[in-house]
């Protein structure tokens, strides 16, 4: 094969360049196609992330309402407009309630699923796209399910049907913040369409579990069930259940659609994502104070994704067999 | 008991020897697993139940599973309702999920390739700047993307609900972690044979790399197709409204018309369903193999 390239055929492979200097001409060309390859993602990714970014930054400290050119300089007054919003300091407060349902319950209720489909003989695929199928399904279409037809506030809805078999009065789950019946709406959307994506992901890695494990422990004596679950299935699962963690605490963060459609007209439980879109796009289209909210989201965003990173060691490759 | 091969991946050891449950074990873990379909599979039925049946059906006093009359004449009333163009909608739905999967996989394959596997001194500069936008969700820059987006005169089009997203460091990332495991010996058999990268990628690393393409394919399809918070952010006027922004807009509305709202829910996931049949091996494959290692 050697007489027929009409390149010379010492061409290193890729990963020895560092050691084996390739010749000048080589290298510029490495350095153009690299450039030809991410070219056009990093041009775009400069324009249309970078660019909003710091033009964002930029934007929080001027007065800017209804039009997106700055007029006048403000310094921290934004900041310290949207630090002492109280509908912006209660949305933060309503995100950390809602992280600390949906995390955990997500987390044990798509290992949950995956335990139970991981055990199945028949019908496993089945039952793996039972619980995968509603990712298909939209929040804004489940949050329309959910609110006029499982926790309408009215004698027709399943939940106040199903309740009312058992002498129940009628609930308004969404109209009343006292008692915060919304919650149970919210979480349980939520949980209907990510369980299943999750479940996934432990499905996987339960399947690359050494089966050897399983034999040894029976061997030291280790009960089936909650044992081995404990002590072999569960540390297993370390690196999957952190990436896991991970994912949902981002996804909440984004939390959107399933409270503002479910919460239109209500002044209770909206996020921090809700409050800003209210703020910049809202009545008033305060850029300059909605800027400065998303500046403050991203860096708490930023904080709570390291120190999650930290404590539960993301990025350790585990996974590496 | 290998007659239940799973399907889901290739099983690289043998078949699990399960814990035999006994009778008893096998039916307590049917019948759970069961009641958990059940409750998952509830609201599609519903959907389908009130969007076959007559508004006072469902409003009814008394709770009926079943429609007594099943309205086949609902399918077509969200197309002739006037308040919402919902065939519009749709069709911006489609052009814009298509277009931001077809842009999402170019784009950001070719990056992730680049920065996998061409050499050149400051690529791991570039992909550090790649991974800082990881840190920074797309959801929480909508305010000054739309500052941006508004001002190149983008809101109201495709072009502002399509081109913003394409440019996603996720994929991006995902793209180059599945690209350092491609075996090397292919590619480099292709470059002695006196392909450039661009033929190497394009005629060697692409057609063997269809699978994951194809999964990564179908995950942005369904990210796109029900994406809701960017289309309503440029979607001021109701011509560039997407399904997902309509199905909202619904709900605002004065008069609440149950079983439309319903059948137009319906439609809008029966796309989607489609591609769950058809895809769902690549689906499941591709969301294992990229959700850990990503």
């Amino acid at each position: 094969m050697s007489t027929a390239t009409p390149r010379k055929v010492a061409q290193p492979a890729p990963a020895e360049v560092a050691t084996t200097r390739p010749r000048r001409g080589l290298r510029a060309s490495s350095t153009f196609n690299f450039w030809l390859f991410t070219g056009p993602f990093l041009i775009g990714l400069v324009i249309f992330v970078f660019v909003p970014i710091v033009w964002s930054m930029y934007l929080s400290f001027f007065e800017a309402r209804f039009t997106v050119t700055p007029s006048e300089f403000v310094g921290f007054a934004n900041y310290k407009q949207i630090l002492t919003d109280t509908d912006f300091r209660n949305s933060l407060v309503t995100f950390t309630v809602f992280a600390a349902f949906i995390v955990p319950a997500t987390w044990a209720l798509s290992l949950g699923l995956a335990l139970l489909v991981n055990r199945l003989r028949f019908m496993r695929a089945f039952f793996r796209s039972v619980f995968f199928l509603p990712t298909a399904c939209s929040y804004v279409a489940a949050s329309l399910i959910w609110k006029m037809s499982i926790f309408n506030g009215v004698r027709f809805g399943l939940a106040n049907t199903v309740l009312g078999w058992f002498g129940v009065e009628n609930i308004a789950w969404l109209a009343n913040p006292d008692p915060p019946w919304y919650w149970l709406v919210i979480v349980t959307v939520r949980l209907w369409l990510q369980s299943g994506f999750y479940m996934i992901l432990f499905l996987a890695a339960l399947q690359n579990i050494p089966q050897e494990l399983y034999e040894a422990a029976a061997i030291d004596g280790a009960k089936p069930g909650w044992q081995t679950f404990r002590y072999i299935t569960l540390p297993q699962l370390r690196a999957t259940s952190t990436a896991v963690i991970l994912l949902l605490l981002i996804a909440a963060y984004q939390a959107f659609d399933e409270f503002y459609n479910l919460l239109s007209k209500t002044t209770w439980g909206q996020p921090p994502l809700v409050e800003l879109y209210k703020m910049a796009l809202g009545e008033n289209q305060n850029y300059g104070a909605g800027s400065a909210g998303a500046v403050v989201l991203t860096l708490l965003i930023c904080v709570v994704t390291l120190l999650q990173g930290k404590f539960m060691g993301f990025g350790r490759g585990e996974e590496s067999k | 008991m290998s007659t239940t091969a799973p399907d889901f991946k290739e099983t690289t050891a043998p078949v699990k020897a399960r814990r035999g449950g006994g009778v008893i074990g096998n039916t307590g873990l049917y019948v759970a697993t069961g009641i958990a379909g059940l409750l998952f599979l509830i609201p599609f039925y519903l959907i389908i139940r009130n969007a076959l049946m007559t508004d006072r059906e469902i409003t009814g006093e008394n709770w009926k599973w079943f429609p007594t009359d099943i309205q086949w004449g609902n399918i077509t009333e969200p197309f002739d309702d006037v308040t919402v163009d919902f065939a519009h909608a749709m069709w911006n739905s489609v052009v814009v999920a298509v277009l931001h999967t077809t842009g999402i996989l170019l784009v950001c394959s070719l990056a992730g390739y680049g920065l996998a596997r061409i050499p050149y001194r400051h690529a791991n500069k570039v992909f550090y700047a790649v991974l800082v936008t990881l840190m920074v969700p797309t959801a929480v820059t909508f305010v000054p993307s739309f500052v941006l987006v508004s001002s190149l005169g983008w809101v109201d089009s495709y072009r502002g609900l399509i081109v913003p997203g394409l440019f996603s460091g996720f994929t991006c990332f995902l793209f180059r972690q599945y690209f350092l495991g491609f075996p090397k010996e292919l590619e480099e058999a292709a470059r002695v044979d006196g392909l450039g990268y661009w033929g190497a990628y394009w005629r060697v690393v692409v057609p063997n790399s269809l699978n994951f393409f194809a999964a990564i394919a179908t995950i942005t399809f369904i990210n796109g197709w029900n994406s809701f918070l960017w289309p309503l952010v440029i979607g001021q006027d109701p011509s560039a409204w997407t399904v997902q922004v309509a199905l909202s807009s619904y709900m605002t509305n004065q008069t609440v018309n149950y079983h439309l709202i319903f059948m137009a829910t319906a439609i809008s996931i029966l796309p989607l369903l489609l591609v769950f049949l058809f895809l769902q091996r690549w689906l499941v494959q591709g969301i294992a193999q990229t959700g850990i290692k990503g």
